[in-house]
């Protein structure tokens, strides 16, 4: 039988991302891509986003993924397009979002050769992609789109690359459809919850008198049915819960359970309470350096349990007394199941004395400041920002330091997908590019940027973007005109010498703005904050609002570096013990 | 100390042999390899080659140090990597073999040729070259024995050493078919 060898390669490859759910592409056209772009040119089935530069690409894309739950997916051009793109597939890997890149590559016959554009790009990808694919024969290339699909959304997330040779994308194929089993190992990625294991905990969990629960981004990876359940165990085991700075938003902010964030910048109530606990639930969390200050007296009379999709985030930094490693949400229907079962509550211990403490911590108000005088302070920015915007559906986006700190303190989150920040990279200039796809992905709801004015300039190419398809974003720069986060580590741990974190030559923002032919406010002193808020947030298209904030202003509360959980400092008063030498070597 | 060393402070690192079943695909080593040099860990010793040319499968049998802590985490980490299929830890699952080969060339001449030999012969080394002024040997066994028998030869004269690492299997009638056939053919 003669087989139909009816299109090309590309035309293929757009067809497998429709097959595969995909409505919106980020890319950036180049030599080694045009028969794609080809492809994409007459399809009415996929948007393609023009950006402004890869890495922005991917960071629309992460923004789009993290904001949907749906796989992002990204096209960018062989050489340069796929290193400009490596940063956000690296941010994308250490945040575990699903992201797919398909890069262009030199012909098949010149790689290897140093061509015009060539790099070795699955090489440079291999360490910061879950996987990747160089496409050598057309014949798999269905397959390996598909299949890279299956890998990226399904275990624990993260970026796959797709490396297409220009030849491979003009080659006549026969289009082979999604098969129902994808031939992987990973097919065997739902690993079985061990149910002895899971009686265990729940004897620790019913029986704890000074419970935590503290939980991250893999709750908001598991579906929003998981914050749900989340929320439900909080209720019934009348636990306190905190949560990492991915996990803001899975469980509500105006839970009376719900301790805010915990870790370097978290409050006083939640790091007290991880340090004195008894029972540490870990849910979805990976017990990252930012949460857990010094290992060795991290919560140190406590049993752990560990909930994780990816066996390797157990036992990796702290050793815990349960693993499980399985679906949040699958674990969670579990344990919330088991617990209802022996619900009563002669069973649940009194955790009165263990409320009461907590409740003398909050006394401490550690998110507590003063606004005096006319200078605008950052935390009241945000803190008038989320009054405005309660009632919005509002999705925030951040870039990297300390506005997105004050983002995480004092903006408040009640669901989960609101929330796009980049947390285990910290790449600074990820707000902007990702306020991009969120927009596009709910173009009728309210997206803001909070940004710092250092990085708004790492990627501000994107306002281009912003303009081009005239998506409503709303840029509300912390203008400090320092890398506030770079200073303030310099002031406590480097003898206030400010070595090159002042920002200089910082552009009119409002006429930048102007020159874009987008609206541009600038605010000064306290008294006008409200009123350009109001502006920015009654105005219809994209806005950016240059916040001119306190320039010295420090984020705290602070677990200093090398220093645990109750050795953490409220305020430049709270004199913090000199940084031990091991101390200062961390970030 | 660190202060951000684990928890896990006292325990002592061992050498481990890890025997795993992945895809026979470009980039399937440098991935192996990247785990370890990019998390810091060691390779004391390597080796891959085909082993099923249906399926399409290699074995890279590898050794390394760390505690229980790292070698867990050094499997897992290995068990994420998409075209690994199997990871064994042979030292943890029981008795095994571990088996090198080496091929030791000595260039040595005069008196010292026949004590080169008797060397040879006691070790058991088949002598695949020689030269008036030179042999070359095979060996095969554990590693220690081939130190020794390099150690001897070095002592001997000249030599030019190649290594094929340690190749590695359990004992006893444990099979791996039934995990192999899990994998679908590719």
């Amino acid at each position: 039988m003669a087989i139909d060898k009816t299109i090309t390669g590309a035309e293929a490859v757009i067809t497998a991302l429709v097959e595969n759910g995909v409505e919106v592409i980020f890319g950036y056209p180049g030599g080694a891509v045009l028969p794609l772009y080809d492809a994409i040119f007459d399809n009415k089935k996929i948007k393609h986003i023009l950006v402004r530069h890869e890495q922005a690409a991917v960071h629309a894309a992460e923004g789009y993924a993290r904001s949907t739950g749906k796989v992002g997916c990204v096209l960018v051009t062989s050489g340069p397009g796929a290193t400009n793109a490596i940063t956000g597939l690296t941010d994308a890997l250490m945040d575990s979002i699903p992201v797919i890149c398909l890069s262009g590559q030199v012909p098949t016959h010149l790689i290897g050769t140093d061509a015009f554009q060539e790099a070795d790009t699955t090489g440079i990808s291999r360490p910061c992609t879950k996987h990747n694919y160089l496409v050598k024969d057309a014949d798999n290339l269905c397959d390996i789109i598909h299949e890279s699909f299956y890998i990226a959304s399904t275990g624990r997330p993260g970026p796959v690359l797709i490396d297409l040779p220009k030849d491979v994308q003009l080659t006549k194929i026969k289009y082979n459809k999604k098969r129902n089993r994808i031939k992987n190992k990973s097919s065997n990625n739902n690993p079985k919850i061990n149910m002895k294991i899971i009686t265990k905990v729940v004897d620790l969990l019913v029986n704890a008198q000074k419970p935590i629960i503290y939980a991250g981004g893999g709750v908001i990876n598991a579906g929003p049915k998981t914050s749900t359940l989340l929320t439900e165990l909080v209720d019934l085991l009348n636990s306190p819960v905190t949560l990492t700075l991915m996990g803001l938003g899975s469980v509500s902010n105006d839970n009376k359970n719900f301790l805010g964030m915990l870790g370097m910048h978290g409050t006083y109530e939640a790091n007290l309470a991880m340090h004195n606990c008894d029972v540490m639930l870990n849910v979805g969390a990976r017990f990252d350096d930012r949460v857990t200050g010094r290992l060795n007296a991290f919560a140190p009379n406590s049993k752990k349990i560990h909930i994780d999709i990816d066996k390797s985030s157990i036992n990796k930094v702290v050793s815990v007394d349960f693993g499980i490693v399985g679906d949040c949400k699958e674990v969670l229907t579990i344990l919330v199941q088991e617990i209802k079962k022996l619900h009563n509550q002669k069973i649940l211990k009194s955790k009165t004395d263990w409320w009461t403490q907590i409740k003398e911590w909050k006394k401490k108000d550690s998110l507590g400041f003063k606004q005096i005088g006319k200078n605008i302070k950052p935390q009241q920015a945000i803190k008038s920002l989320y009054n405005k915007t309660k009632s919005f559906d509002t999705f925030i986006t951040t870039e990297v330091g300390q506005h997105q700190m004050w983002a995480a303190q004092y903006f408040g989150f009640s669901k989960p997908n609101h929330w796009m920040t980049s947390g285990g990279l910290g790449t600074m200039g990820y707000g902007l590019p990702s306020s991009v796809g969120v927009q596009i992905a709910h173009p009728d709801s309210l997206v803001i940027d909070i940004s710092g004015e250092a990085s708004f300039l790492m990627n501000m190419q994107e306002l281009s973007t912003i303009v081009q398809y005239n998506l409503p974003v709303k840029i509300f720069i912390l203008n400090n005109q320092w890398m506030g986060m770079v200073r303030q580590w310099q002031e406590l741990n480097h003898g206030s010498r400010y070595s090159e974190s002042y920002t200089e030559s910082l552009p009119d923002f409002v006429l930048l703005a102007k020159s874009f032919g987008i609206k541009g406010l600038r605010v000064e002193e306290i008294d006008k904050l409200d009123s350009t808020i109001d502006e920015m947030l009654n105005t219809n298209g994209p806005v950016i609002a240059d916040i001119r904030v306190e320039k010295e202003e420090n984020c705290f509360p602070m677990i200093p570096s090398g220093a645990a959980h109750n050795e953490m400092i409220l305020g430049a008063e709270d004199k913090p013990k000199d940084t031990s030498d091991a101390g200062l070597a961390l970030v | 100390m660190s202060v951000y060393q684990n928890n896990e402070i006292n325990e002592e690192e061992t050498s481990r042999t890890l025997s795993l079943v992945v895809d026979n695909q470009p980039g399937t080593l440098a991935r192996v390899i990247g785990l370890f040099s990019g998390r810091g860990y060691n390779i004391e010793s390597l080796n891959v080659t085909e082993i099923d040319n249906t399926r399409n499968l290699s074995r890279i049998s590898l050794v390394t140090r760390g505690t229980s802590m790292t070698i867990e985490q050094i499997k897992s980490q290995l068990l994420r990597i998409v075209p690994v299929h199997i990871v064994r830890d042979l030292t943890l699952e029981g008795p095994f073999i571990r088996s090198e080969l080496a091929l030791v060339k000595l260039i040595i001449k005069g008196a010292n040729r026949v004590e080169a030999l008797r060397v040879a012969e006691t070790f058991r080394a088949r002598t695949l070259d020689v030269t008036l002024s030179s042999f070359v040997f095979e060996l095969t066994g554990k590693p220690s024995k081939i130190d020794a028998f390099i150690e001897l030869m070095r002592s001997l004269g000249d030599t030019e050493i190649s290594r094929t690492g340690v190749s590695a299997i359990s004992r006893g009638n444990k099979s791996e078919t039934k995990l192999l056939e899990q994998i679908e053919l590719n």
